[in-house]
């Protein structure tokens, strides 16, 4: 029989025994989002394509007339490739973010372990992204560039990206239940990093431009962003495209210690979350 | 079962901050205030015990009530239990399942359907779908919303709403069952049915239930044990029938401002049983009776419905004219209808149709005997059982 003792420096023993046999809820709460997400809308799924496709003409254009630099591949494909995973990124933090307190009813009423709301939340933004993947295909056929044998490592990247995402989300998560200041730092976060990201602009004008000194150019890359967005472009272009490792793997182990760190913090403020919310 | 031991529970009462969530400001706002005032006044704060010192044990298979006025503890007690908040202080010690039921259809969502709401709230509450799905058809005749299962929830009338969420709760198969204050919402038809169903699941299967209501009248056919909270402290914990005439304050005999109040059935069985009488009695104890003096009996359920009243000056062949008399007693003949506790207030008025000089509140306890009960329903407010009055000497 099932055992569990209560102390107040541990309600969750067991957590990881707890985390299995909850794995059915964690799809339940991702599939309720999905649902619920597109219901009375007219257009539904399509939004999840609308809305990229918005923003991926508005930087093509702005690539096109600032003559920002695209090798390797039609600029449109640059674009497609390097607008998706931000998307996903953005839209994947500020959901985790916001999860806690858009679920308070569950917080004070059930027990579960709590990590399983924003880790929901990431399921179904990466639902969401493979739906506006369609774009990309679509963009690929329309400009008749060839598929990529390297288009098969995406999935490194936006593991990536999930990494960066679930690590600040779990951050800003547990913040917001203490102190909702932090609610109006998340668009925040996630305008300012548009700019800081190489959605609109390319990374190689970072790294050639002589006049930026070495530690400009390192602080650039501690952005996760850079090296997933930089490895979508990677994967899409065709041979002259050159991928730069180094920053790859500053923004690799940026965002490992994000997620390390999110999670420690998420563990350590979680048994308190219902009395504060 | 559950081994509770010295829990405590401390809530940090802050005093300037109205709201009710901490904003960054103000807590970067009292740093700067106590960095530069040596007395640390920015930071008011004073705690409360919601739960102080709080041991119990529970076997499996019974079922305690857990019951108090408002704030008590007794909603804290079951989200320590539940593993909602940690106590702040002792030790659990929990074997077996548990699943709380601390508010109906926790985790329903409007839009979705009510079969998609059975089983996301199953998912909540920690069903796997296999389980779900075993029980859904148990679940929606239970529920009686066979026909709306496709209907979103928002649509739902809020009794069919309460219905369904219970239904899901009542059909998990949990060890230990942990049900809020929950049931108050349904109709009395419904309340039968979840408590009947609670009972099957208690003694069927032999699962341990805690219930927290302030439905006396449920506690009492329900719980064959309470716990009885106040201000955070257990204040009594027993088997029901102790602990309820302490809830109320009364029981079988009681003395009040000069008054002695004393129940004694009739019946060789020493049980108040169907075609039985019970004698109350009222006897003024320092003197003060003079003829002429006359008194009322009010009776209540626990749930607080009036059922009815006696009146010493209307019943026929009662005088109050003995001078050496020192108390009333009334005769009243259960006429099987009356199958609950009833709680007595006492009035007393020196003449017919004066106002009262006196009134007494909760003096006295009646408990029907189940032997013989025919009738199981809500008893008619407007029914005087047979009664008779006279005076008495001592």
């Amino acid at each position: 029989m099932k055992r569990v003792v209560i102390t107040p420096s541990n309600i969750e023993s067991n957590y990881w025994k707890d985390l299995r046999s909850y794995r059915g809820l964690f799809f339940y709460l991702a599939w309720r989002d999905v649902v619920v997400r597109y219901k009375q809308t007219v257009i539904g799924v399509a939004w999840a394509v609308v809305r990229p496709a918005l923003t991926i003409a508005v930087f093509w254009f702005l690539g096109w007339i600032l003559g920002v630099p695209a090798e390797g591949a039609p600029r449109i494909v640059l674009v497609t490739a390097a607008t998706l995973p931000w998307q996903f990124f953005a839209s994947a933090f500020g959901d985790a973010s916001n999860s806690l307190i858009a679920n308070a009813n569950l917080l004070t009423k059930v027990y579960f372990p709590r990590i399983l709301i924003p880790a929901s939340t990431l399921l179904v933004c990466l639902i969401d992204f493979f739906i506006s993947l369609s774009l990309l295909v679509v963009v690929m056929i329309a400009v008749g560039h060839p598929p990529q044998w390297k288009m098969l490592l995406f999935p490194l990247f936006l593991g990536l990206a999930a990494m960066a995402a679930f690590g600040a989300g779990l951050w800003l998560a547990a913040l917001n239940v203490k102190y909702r200041d932090f609610r109006y730092i998340v668009p925040f976060i996630v305008q300012f990093g548009l700019y800081v990201s190489p959605v609109a602009f390319s990374s190689d004008l970072i790294y050639a431009h002589e006049s930026i000194p070495a530690w400009c150019k390192y602080l650039y890359a501690c952005n996760p962003m850079v090296g997933v967005i930089d490895g979508f472009r990677w994967c899409v272009a065709g041979q002259d495209f050159q991928f730069q490792l180094q920053p790859f793997i500053v923004s690799c182990a940026v965002s490992s210690v994000m997620l390390l760190g999110g999670f420690w913090y998420f563990r350590k403020t979680e048994r308190s979350f219902a009395d504060f919310i | 079962m559950i081994r509770a031991e010295h829990i405590s529970k401390e809530y940090i009462l802050r005093q300037k901050t109205r709201s009710n969530y901490i904003a960054l400001r103000d807590v970067l706002a009292s740093k700067v205030k106590t960095m530069f005032s040596s007395s640390g006044a920015g930071t008011r704060s004073e705690s409360f015990m919601a739960l102080d010192d709080v041991s119990f044990t529970v076997q499996q298979g019974e079922r305690v009530g857990i019951i108090g006025e408002n704030g008590a503890g007794k909603s804290t007690l079951l989200k320590v239990l539940s593993r909602i908040v940690s106590p702040s202080a002792g030790r659990i010690e929990i074997e077996g399942r548990v699943a709380s039921l601390l508010e109906v259809g926790t985790g329903f969502h409007p839009e979705l359907t009510g079969e998609e709401n059975i089983y996301l709230n199953g998912a909540i509450l920690g069903m796997s779908r296999w389980e779900i799905r075993k029980k859904f058809d148990e679940i929606v005749s239970f529920a009686e919303v066979d026909k709306f299962l496709d209907t979103p929830v928002k649509r739902f009338s809020s009794g069919m709403y309460v219905r369904l969420a219970f239904a899901v709760a009542a059909h998990l198969e949990p060890e230990i069952l942990i049900v809020d204050e929950v049931l108050a919402v349904g109709d009395a038809e419904f309340q039968k049915k979840c408590l009947g169903k609670m009972k099957d699941i208690s003694t069927g299967d032999g699962r341990t239930i805690l219930f927290v209501s302030h439905n006396m009248g449920a506690i009492r056919n329900f719980c064959n044990r309470c716990l009885y909270l106040e201000k955070g402290r257990v204040k009594a914990d027993d088997a029901t029938e102790k602990v309820l005439p302490l809830y109320f304050g009364l029981g079988n005999r009681s003395e009040n401002a000069g008054f002695v109040f004393n129940a004694r059935p009739l019946d060789a069985t020493g049980e108040w049983i169907s075609g039985s009488d019970i004698e109350v009695e009222i006897a003024w104890t320092r003197g003060r009776y003079a003829p002429g003096w006359h008194a009322d009996i009010a009776c209540y359920t626990l749930e607080g419905e009036k059922l009815f009243a006696l009146q010493s000056h209307t019943l026929e062949g009662f005088s109050s004219e003995d001078p050496n008399a020192n108390g009333i007693v009334f005769r009243v003949r259960n006429t099987g209808l009356i199958d609950r506790d009833l709680r007595l207030d006492f009035g007393i008025r020196p003449r017919a149709h004066l106002p009262y000089d006196l009134v007494v509140e909760n003096a006295l306890l009646l408990s029907p005997g189940n032997k013989g009960i025919t009738h199981n329903k809500v008893p008619d407010v407007l029914l005087v059982p047979p009664a008779s009055c006279r005076s008495i000497t001592t």
